[in-house]
């Protein structure tokens, strides 16, 4: 039987960009360009891996987000996921973490999954819990934030570095997964890959389609409620001396005026 | 006055810096009620009452030890639900590691409450807790609030002092049904991190980091040294991990840790936003680099254009001397 995985991708604005808020305190997604979240190239990259392994696999890619999210959908089929799944709707601006979790959720549970695989951390939000809630969503086995990750005879494995400790896990399918940018560097997409890109099926879901009311989702059905943000003062210009031999003991001499030493 | 609950992180009844942290926190906000699990749960008691926990609530039991984070969710559920019987807390407070922000999210969820994750401060507001965040690689501070349920909030290492403050911390057996999916990811194997001797990452008050320009994994001995004499963590940008020279786990960045010490000291990194995004909020900031262009004397209050290999340890040849 197929396994069926399906990879969980954002579409965030480019973290090397001048990033800021709009002003109903969403992030701006206008002014800066947007593509796919460098950290979940890696989970593309291991869906690929996993695919490969075994005798026969079908990846879909799934996101949540406005129309130009369908970008890094086309990013991840290029190189080489064979579906994708956009979820959009008017009503999903300003969506928090719990929203997201639950469009996620249904639209998993609709595609159909035996594996979901997550990046680490979004780089916009960078939260790095929405693998945790989603599994905890499906109510299916946690097996996150893994260097290493294999997955055969119905099971996952994997390799989690803690803080304290490297832990060795194991889990049964189905399961979600997320993996940290120590898995292993993503492919580029070939040539070949972006032509068939092209031609590969992207199917579009709203809320209805998944049954979830627009009350429970978007900045009215945010847990949580941004109520100010501000740039961060720029750091007032420090003292740069050049080294003409006795820069360690300058330097020195700072830390030692600052009571460091 | 409410009470707060607080998630204690420790390693065998050694309470981990950042929970004392919270406890300084938890007490602004109502009475701190610690939740500690694992082997050496009762161990820990007695430095939370010093910092101010009025309750301890403990639970042991394998689970905790030999299944992914679903079983601290189950017991940290139930500590909510007894401090709920006699009216709603507070607040819940988590450090933020990796592993307590997924334990919050999924109690979050549970408890349908909303939750706010890397937080470098709390305050009593009008309608409710405001928690500060530094995001978009600290180029913003955005002040949130909970809007639904019980604030769920992980707090980042290094946002409040750690404080003397003795209460009762009286030990309350927590009793814990685990669920059926608290065994669902089986830990087959643990290998404690080996121990460097230096402080934390996350926790130091100077960290001492190297980067690309260092050149070699030999070469970090350098930037050890410059540690060792003050006392200091390393760190590494990701540069110098990705070419193998030192360990992710002392990845600054934002793919690593985030640090936010009293004095960060960067060689031979550039200072790119993959590394501003885990040290710019650091107090006092230093670097030395052969490039005078390099974006991270943007940022620094004292900077030195210069040969690391020069500069570094005649640095630390100096402290040593003034430290006598």
């Amino acid at each position: 039987m197929s396994l069926r995985i399906v990879v969980c991708v954002k579409y965030v604005p480019d973290a090397t960009g001048d990033r800021h808020f709009a002003d109903d305190l969403t992030v701006d997604r206008d002014d800066v360009d947007g593509l796919l979240s460098e950290l979940d190239e890696y989970a593309v990259e291991q869906a690929l891996q996993i695919a490969e392994e075994a005798d026969d696999a079908e990846i879909t890619v799934l996101t949540v987000g406005p129309e130009d999210a369908k970008d890094a959908l086309r990013k991840a089929l290029s190189m080489g996921a064979d579906k994708a799944v956009h979820v959009e709707d008017d009503d999903l601006h300003g969506t928090d973490v719990m929203g997201t979790s639950l469009v996620l959720a249904k639209a998993v549970e609709k595609t159909g999954y035996d594996l979901v695989i997550c990046g680490m951390a979004s780089t916009d939000g960078t939260m790095g819990v929405l693998p945790a809630v989603l599994a905890e969503r499906l109510g299916v086995p946690q097996v996150t934030q893994l260097s290493e990750v294999f997955v055969g005879d119905g099971v996952v494995k994997g390799r989690r570095d803690g803080d304290t400790a490297t832990e060795q896990l194991e889990a049964s399918l189905p399961a979600v997964v997320s993996v940290t940018d120590q898995s292993g560097e993503a492919r580029y997409p070939s040539f070949k890959g972006i032509m068939a890109a092209k031609k590969k099926p992207v199917e579009s879901l709203d809320l209805e389609d998944l049954e979830i009311e627009a009350e429970e989702v978007g900045l009215e059905g945010a847990w949580t409620a941004v109520e100010s943000a501000a740039e961060r003062p720029a750091r007032s210009a420090g003292t740069i001396v050049k080294d003409e031999g006795e820069g360690g003991k300058q330097l020195a001499a700072f830390l030692a005026e600052r009571k460091f030493i | 006055m409410a009470e707060v609950l607080v998630y204690v992180d420790h390693v065998d009844g050694a309470v981990r810096k950042p929970t004392l942290e919270l406890l300084t926190l938890a007490r602004r906000i109502g009475e701190p009620v610690a939740v500690s699990l694992g082997a050496g749960a009762e161990a820990t008691a007695a430095a939370l009452a010093e910092h101010g926990a009025v309750k301890v609530l403990t639970a042991d039991a394998p689970e905790f030890a030999d299944y992914l984070v679903v079983p601290k969710v189950d017991a940290l559920q139930a500590a909510y639900e007894s401090v709920s019987a006699a009216g709603s807390p507070a607040a819940v407070l988590v450090p933020s590691s990796a592993e307590g922000k997924e334990i919050a999210a999924r109690l979050a969820v549970r408890i349908g409450s909303g939750i706010i994750t890397d937080a470098i401060d709390l305050e009593a507001g009008d309608e409710g807790l405001v928690a500060t965040q530094s995001v978009f690689a600290a180029a913003f501070t955005t002040k949130s609030r909970v809007s639904k349920g019980t604030p769920v909030i992980t707090v980042k290492p290094n946002s409040a002092p750690v404080e003397a403050a003795p209460a009762a911390g009286a030990v309350e057996a927590l009793s814990v049904s685990f669920s059926e999916k608290a065994t669902g990811t089986k830990v087959v194997a643990r290998t404690p991190r080996e121990s460097t001797g230096r402080p934390e990452l996350t926790e130091a008050a100077i960290v001492v980091s190297g980067g690309r320009g260092v050149g070699s994994a030999e070469s970090f001995s350098v930037i050890e040294s410059l540690a060792d004499s003050l006392g200091a963590a390393v760190g590494a940008s990701r540069a110098a991990v990705d070419a193998g020279w030192y360990p992710h786990s002392s990845q600054v960045g934002q793919t690593g840790k985030s640090v936010s010490p009293q004095l960060y000291i960067a060689s031979g990194i550039s200072g790119a936003i993959q590394h501003r995004a885990g040290m710019q909020t650091s107090k006092t900031i230093v670097a030395v680099n052969k490039d005078a262009e390099a974006p991270i004397f943007d940022m620094v209050d004292y900077g030195v254009v210069g040969d690391l290999f020069e500069v570094v340890p005649q640095l630390t040849e100096e402290i040593k001397s003034r430290k006598g």
